[in-house]
């Protein structure tokens, strides 16, 4: 059995525990650059405001519905969810954590989980402020599906009964309940159906959950693919997704961001892609693998109505690499090719590509092995440091030093204190 | 009256011994031939966290501006440590949610009469009435003051 914890519009939950003014209050965070809307309260989805939404397309229910717009705060929303995460544990035996506000937990061996699921889902909103929804089935996509049910049942009175508000459990109802919910849930709610089998699966006349679950594997597996039978396998109570504890190591590890205003010249662009790679190598070596292929892009926004300049190259390395130096290097020769001066850049970054294993290394390197040992317990020590003592305390040259603002950091204009990591921003009460 | 005059030097940097950590052995008190097998234990040094904070993903940091506790020994820039753990009850100092903001007083709840509670003679009782809801938000647990 397995349950999914699951928090409420989880980043204007963390906003909402330290501005007790934005309770009740139409409220969206925006992603940092484009402006969209990535998180809304239930005030705002009322409202009509989309996921992804631009916000010029919803500046004006500022004035007209008191609308709050925030920049994302993620040290805090990473730090409520630690505290989110620590707590969902204890409901079992095992843990993976799917997303900053989203967890399986293995239930096996667990008695009377309903209870304990409505103890948990308390005891996390009591000691964090997070108000979260909890799913329960036999298999991980049964779990999704009952955690969507009980935050339907939850927001909208109607939907489904109210008794499965908060915390549904698929497992404790019997045959002719779980039909009847299958009946009422659109076959697009399903986790792994996206928006283009759903939509297949609707034109051919299999609208709801129930109507998938009553098609027979071969047909499922024949017409659309394993995948999805999978799903459908899932669905009927047969476990085929494990729990997946340890991260699996990324395919790619890509670093881009968005400049909080046009770049124009090179310098500024060194800058940046120096400390992209950086970030990036970092995260390389933490999951021991190396990379040959670096990509590197720049360019203009397609929504100004300036002259418009996109480029990407990658450039190939002669064997696979993790340490910075070298990565570093083949980012600017590549930033170099690509950059011409007269554009508004608004964007750049970087994706390390055709990633290995560090431990499998090939056999014509053997005779740079003390050189590559002395580069690797250089950048050993260099991540290790910068663990301790904080990003940046150790970084390249060409990152550019000094107490004057990066032209390329990202835009927080209304991005709120760190509450909770650091201490100049704790919240003040009053007395 | 003359009194020896002390000087203290702040420009001079202090040598920092750098190796290994040294654990000291728990010492468990002279029992004569019977060494305690916990002699030998490490030991771990005082860690004021662990101290302060009971309930690590309940307990948050505020600092306090004005001047209405300090006869409970919060004073204006001091720092309270918060647990969203502890059940508020009478007596106990909170921060709750007044108007919009986090407010430190302590909380009267006696008789069926709900008030925030200053500590200090010069500000008044905030009263709330039937049917009013007052939103505790966590306890105060403790009360740092840096000099
Ligand atoms: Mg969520």
């Amino acid at each position: 059995m397995f349950a999914l914890i699951d928090g409420n519009n989880f980043y204007c939950s963390c906003e909402r525990i330290f501005q007790p003014r934005l309770q009740k209050v139409p409220l969206v965070v925006l992603s940092n650059n484009d402006g969209c809307a990535i998180a809304r309260s239930e005030e705002a989805k009322a409202l009509g405001i989309k996921m992804g939404q631009p916000w010029f397309q919803i500046k004006h229910l500022e004035q007209s519905a008191g609308l709050v717009s925030l920049s994302p705060n993620f040290p805090l929303y990473g730090d409520m969810s630690l505290r989110m995460m620590r707590l969902a544990s204890e409901l079992g035996d095992k843990q993976e954590i799917y997303s900053i506000d989203e967890c399986f937990i293995g239930l096996q061996g667990i008695s009377n989980v309903t209870h304990r699921a409505s103890e948990i889902r308390a005891k996390i909103l009591q000691w964090t402020g997070i108000p979260t929804c909890i799913g329960i089935g036999h298999t991980k996509t049964l779990a999704k599906l009952a955690n969507h049910i009980a935050k339907d049942a939850d927001r909208k009175p109607g939907s489904y009964p109210t008794r499965l508000a908060q915390v549904c459990n698929l497992a404790e109802l019997n045959e002719r309940q779980r039909q009847f919910l299958f009946e009422m849930t659109d076959v697009g709610e399903v986790w792994g159906i996206g928006r283009r089998i759903s939509q297949q699966l609707k034109e051919a006349g299999i609208k709801t959950v129930k109507d998938f679950v009553e098609l027979d594997p071969g047909t499922v597996r024949k017409r659309f693919s394993v995948v999805l039978e999978r799903t459908w396998r899932e669905l009927r109570g047969q476990s085929c997704i494990e729990l997946e504890e340890v991260p699996t190591p990324k395919k790619e590890i890509a670093y881009t961001r968005t400049f909080g205003q046009p770049v124009h010249n090179l310098a500024s662009l060194i800058e940046a892609v120096t400390e992209f790679t950086s970030r990036a190598a970092e995260k390389l070596r933490k999951q021991q693998s190396k990379t040959s292929t670096i990509l590197v892009f720049i360019h203009t926004s397609k929504h100004r109505s300036r002259p418009q300049y996109a480029r990407s190259i990658t450039v190939p390395l002669v064997r696979p690499v993790s340490d910075t130096k070298n990565l570093i290097n083949a980012a600017l020769h590549g930033l170099k090719k690509i950059y011409k001066p007269g554009f508004d850049l608004t964007k750049a970054g970087i994706v390390l590509m055709d990633l290995t294993n560090a431990q499998t290394r090939q056999a014509e390197l053997d005779f740079g092995e003390t050189v590559l040992d002395s580069d690797e317990r250089l950048m050993h020590a260099i991540d290790e440091i910068n663990d301790r003592f904080g990003r940046g305390t150790i970084i390249y040259g060409s990152a550019g030093v000094g107490s004057e603002k990066k032209v390329w950091t990202m835009n927080q204009q209304r991005r709120t204190p760190s509450y909770t990591t650091t201490l100049g921003e704790i919240p003040t009460a009053l007395t | 009256m003359n009194l020896p005059m002390l000087v203290l030097k702040y420009s001079q940097p202090v040598p920092v011994q750098v190796g290994e950590p040294v654990y000291i052995p728990l010492y468990s008190g002279v029992r004569a031939g019977f060494p305690s097998p916990a002699d030998d234990f490490l030991l771990k040094r005082i860690d004021l966290s662990n101290e302060l904070i009971k309930h690590p993903e309940a307990t948050f940091l505020m600092r306090i501006k004005g001047h209405s506790m300090t006869m409970a020994g919060i004073d204006d820039g001091d720092i309270v440590v918060v647990d969203k753990a502890v059940k508020p009850e009478h007596g106990k100092i909170v921060i709750a949610c007044v108007d919009g903001e986090f407010t430190c007083k302590r909380l009267y709840l006696l008789d069926g009469e709900t008030r925030l509670q200053p500590a200090n003679p010069d500000y008044k009782d905030i009263i709330f009435k039937d049917g009013q809801i007052l939103e505790v938000w966590g306890v105060v647990t403790s009360c740092i003051k840096q000099f």
